[in-house]
C-alpha cells in the first residue's frame, strides 16, 4: 500500500531465506495445531489421559469418555478449527483485494447482515436453528447490496466498496440495537450470546454441514492467490497484466463472503481473527499471498481453537468472542507498536 | 504495424476527453506523446493499453480490435508502466518482477517454469538490478524501484512497451539513465515504446516520432525535426521558444509563456 521510502539509516534487517522462514512456519503453526488439539481433547471439567483418550478413540474403555471425546469435545475442537480458518482465510483474501490491512471478513458488512437477521429471527420468536440460516442469507444478500452498490459502469471500485461496506454496517447496526433495546429480556440473552460469538454446545451437526462447504471454498480462496498478488499491484497494473478487475474481485468477495457467513452461521461474530491474523502470518511468511492464505487458514484454526480452549477451561466458561477480542485487541496494538520501532 | 488507434474517443465521464485520434505506431519505434496538462496524453495511452475502454473508435493491435481480445492475450504483447505504482509492503524485486509472468502462466501453475525464470533474470539484467533481486522494492531509491517496475513490463515479453510518464519524481541522473535503457531495448531488442512525457527536450532526444495533442485532439505528428519550430510549440503549449543546437541536438529553450487565444 504504502510507497515510502524508509530513511537509509535504518540497517537492513537480516532475514533468514525464504525457505528457512516456510519450514519454521509451518513447524510452528503445525506444532501449535497439534498440541492445542491435543489439549483440546484432554483438558476440561474432567481431565481425561492421553491414554483415556486413544481409548475412547477407538471406542474402548469407560463410555462415558467416549462420550465426552466423541460427542463433546471432538466436534468442538473441529468446529473450532473449521471456523477459525474460515476467518482468517477470509480476512486474508480480504485484505489481499482490498490493498487495506484494516479489511476483516465483517467490512464487507457481514458482521452488520448476520447480526440484524439474528436478531430478528430470535425476536420473531423463530427457532434457534433458523439463526445459523437467517445469518448465513444476511451476510450474503448484504455483501452482495455492498458489491452492487460499488458496481460503477464495468468496474469495481475499492473505496466504494469499503464505503458501502461501512455505510451498511452502521445502518443494519442501528436497526439491530433498536431491536435489541426493544426486545425482552430472555431474547437479548440469547441474541447477545449469538452476537459476541461462541462454540458452546457446538455439534456434528454444525460441523457436517458446514464443514464441507468451508473446505471447498478454503481450497478456491488459495487457489485465488495469485489473482490477489496482482490486485495488490494496484487497478492499472493488475488491468496492464491481464487480470480482470470486475471478475476477479467478484471471484475473492464471493470465496471470502462464502467463508465468513459459514463462519458466523455456526460460531456467530467472532472478531479480531480475521484481522489479526494475515497481519501475524504476513510477518512470518512475506508478502507473497501463495504463501500468505494457506499460512492464514492454518494460522486461524490454531488461533481459534487456542482461543476456544483458554475460553472453557477457565472457571467461568467465556464466549470466545471475548477471548478473541481481548487477545486481539492485545497481540494488535503491540504488532503495531513493533512495526512504529522498524521491527516489521 | 503493432498498435493503432482509428478515430478514437475516449474519457471518464460522459465527456470525452480524447476525440477523433488517428495514430499508428510502426514497429521498433519511439513515440512519445506531448502536450499541455489536461490534453488527454495520459487518457490516450490508458485507451491504447486498454486500461479505459473507448467511447468511440477502436483501437487495433495486430489487426483486431483490442476489445474483442482477451485481456491475457494483450498483456502477453503489450506492457503498460503506470505512472504511480502502489507497492505492498515487503514484496521483493524478484517477487516483483515474477508477476510480469503472470499473462503466460496458466492459472494453475503455482510456480515459475524454467523459461519464466530465465525471463525473469533476463529482466533483471537489462534493467541492472539482478543484485537487488532479495531486497523489498519499498527500500530501493527512485531510480533503482523505477527500474525494477520497468523490470516487471519487460518479463511480459511485450512487443510494445507504453510508459506514462517514467521519468517523473527522478533526478536527472536517473532520467537519463532509464531513458538510455529504454533506447537500447528499443534499438536492440526491437521493441515499440510508447512514453508520454512532460520533458520536451528528453522526448525530443529520444523519440522516433512526436505526437502533439492540444484539448484532447491530435494536433499533428511527425519527426522531432518536423515538430519542433517555433510556432508548433507557441500553438501546441502557448509558450514562446528557441530552439538551439546543441551537442545532443536540437533542443529548446523557453523564452516565456504566451496567452492562448483560444481559451473558452
Amino acid at each position: 500500500m504504502t510507497s515510502t521510502v524508509r530513511s537509509p539509516s535504518t540497517p537492513p534487517i537480516r532475514k533468514r531465506t525464504a525457505k528457512q522462514r516456510i519450514a519454521f512456519a509451518t513447524v510452528l503453526l503445525l506444532g501449535g495445531l497439534g498440541l492445542i488439539i491435543f489439549l483440546s481433547l484432554t483438558q476440561g471439567s474432567v481431565s481425561l489421559t492421553s491414554g483415556e483418550i486413544a481409548n475412547a478413540l477407538l471406542r474402548r474403555g469407560d463410555p462415558i469418555h467416549e462420550t465426552i471425546l466423541w460427542d463433546l469435545r471432538l466436534p468442538r475442537v473441529l468446529a473450532a478449527l473449521v471456523v477459525g480458518a474460515a476467518l482468517g482465510l477470509s480476512g486474508a483474501l480480504l485484505q489481499g483485494m482490498l490493498r487495506n490491512g484494516l479489511a476483516s471478513p465483517f467490512l464487507l458488512g457481514i458482521s452488520a447482515g448476520a447480526g440484524l437477521v439474528a436478531v430478528l429471527v430470535v425476536g420473531v420468536g423463530l427457532l434457534q436453528i433458523w439463526v445459523p440460516i437467517g445469518a448465513w442469507l444476511g451476510a450474503v444478500l448484504t455483501t452482495l447490496m455492498v458489491y452492487l452498490l460499488a458496481r460503477r459502469g464495468t468496474t469495481i471500485s475499492v473505496e466504494r466498496l469499503v464505503l458501502g461496506g461501512v455505510a451498511f454496517s452502521s445502518f443494519f447496526g442501528a436497526i439491530q440495537s433498536l431491536l435489541l433495546l426493544m426486545s425482552p429480556d430472555g431474547q437479548i440473552q440469547a441474541a447477545l450470546n449469538w452476537l459476541i460469538g461462541s462454540l458452546n454446545g457446538r455439534g456434528w451437526n454444525e460441523v457436517t454441514v458446514v464443514g464441507p462447504v468451508i473446505s471447498l471454498a478454503t481450497i478456491a480462496g488459495c487457489l485465488l492467490a495469485r489473482q490477489v498478488n496482482l490486485l495488490s499491484l494496484g487497478d492499472d497494473l493488475a488491468t496492464g497484466l491481464g487480470t480482470s478487475l470486475v471478475r476477479s474481485r467478484c471471484l475473492v468477495g464471493a470465496v471470502a463472503t462464502l467463508l465468513a457467513a459459514s463462519a458466523v452461521s455456526v460460531a456467530g461474530l467472532i472478531g479480531f481473527v480475521g484481522l489479526i491474523v494475515p497481519h501475524g502470518v504476513r510477518l512470518l511468511v512475506g508478502t507473497d499471498y501463495r504463501l500468505v492464505l494457506p499460512f492464514s487458514t492454518l494460522g486461524g484454526a490454531l488461533v481459534l481453537s487456542a482461543a476456544d480452549l483458554v475460553a472453557r477451561v477457565g472457571p467461568v466458561e467465556l464466549p470466545v468472542g471475548v477471548d478473541t477480542a481481548v487477545m486481539g485487541a492485545h497481540v494488535f496494538i503491540s504488532m503495531l507498536y513493533r512495526r512504529r520501532a522498524g521491527g516489521a | 504495424m503493432p498498435v493503432e488507434a482509428r478515430q478514437l474517443d475516449g474519457g471518464y465521464g460522459s465527456r470525452p476527453v480524447v476525440e477523433g485520434v488517428n495514430l499508428s505506431i510502426q514497429t521498433g519505434e519511439w513515440l512519445s506523446l506531448l502536450g499541455a496538462n489536461g490534453s488527454g496524453k495520459s487518457t490516450l495511452l490508458r485507451l491504447l493499453s486498454r486500461i479505459l475502454k473507448p467511447q468511440g473508435g477502436a483501437v487495433i493491435l495486430d489487426g483486431q480490435d483490442i476489445q474483442t481480445q482477451s485481456p491475457t492475450t494483450i498483456a502477453r504483447k503489450l506492457a503498460l508502466l503506470p505512472q504511480q505504482q502502489t507497492l505492498p509492503d515487503g514484496l521483493t524485486v524478484y517477487q516483483l518482477v515474477s508477476l510480469g509472468r503472470s499473462p503466460h502462466q496458466p492459472w494453475w501453475q503455482w510456480e515459475l517454469d524454467e523459461a519464466g525464470r530465465s525471463k525473469v533474470n533476463e529482466a533483471l539484467e537489462w534493467t541492472e538490478i539482478t543484485h537487488y533481486r532479495d531486497r523489498p522494492v519499498s527500500n530501493l531509491s527512485g531510480g533503482a524501484r523505477q527500474r525494477a517496475f520497468l523490470a516487471l513490463a519487460l518479463a511480459q515479453d511485450p512487443k510494445i512497451l507504453m510508459l506514462d510518464e517514467p521519468t517523473t519524481f527522478l533526478d536527472l541522473h536517473y532520467q537519463l539513465q532509464l531513458l538510455e535503457l529504454l533506447q537500447r531495448l528499443n534499438r536492440q531488442q526491437n521493441l515499440s515504446i510508447v512514453t508520454v512525457l512532460h520533458d520536451i527536450n528528453l522526448a525530443v532526444r529520444y523519440s522516433d516520432r512526436l505526437a502533439l495533442l492540444r484539448q484532447g485532439r491530435l494536433w499533428g505528428v511527425g519527426t522531432p525535426s518536423e515538430m519542433l519550430t517555433p510556432e508548433t510549440l507557441g500553438a501546441v503549449f502557448d509558450i514562446d521558444t528557441k530552439i538551439l543546437s546543441t551537442p545532443v541536438g536540437p533542443q529548446i529553450c523557453a523564452l516565456g509563456a504566451i496567452a492562448p487565444d483560444d481559451d473558452p
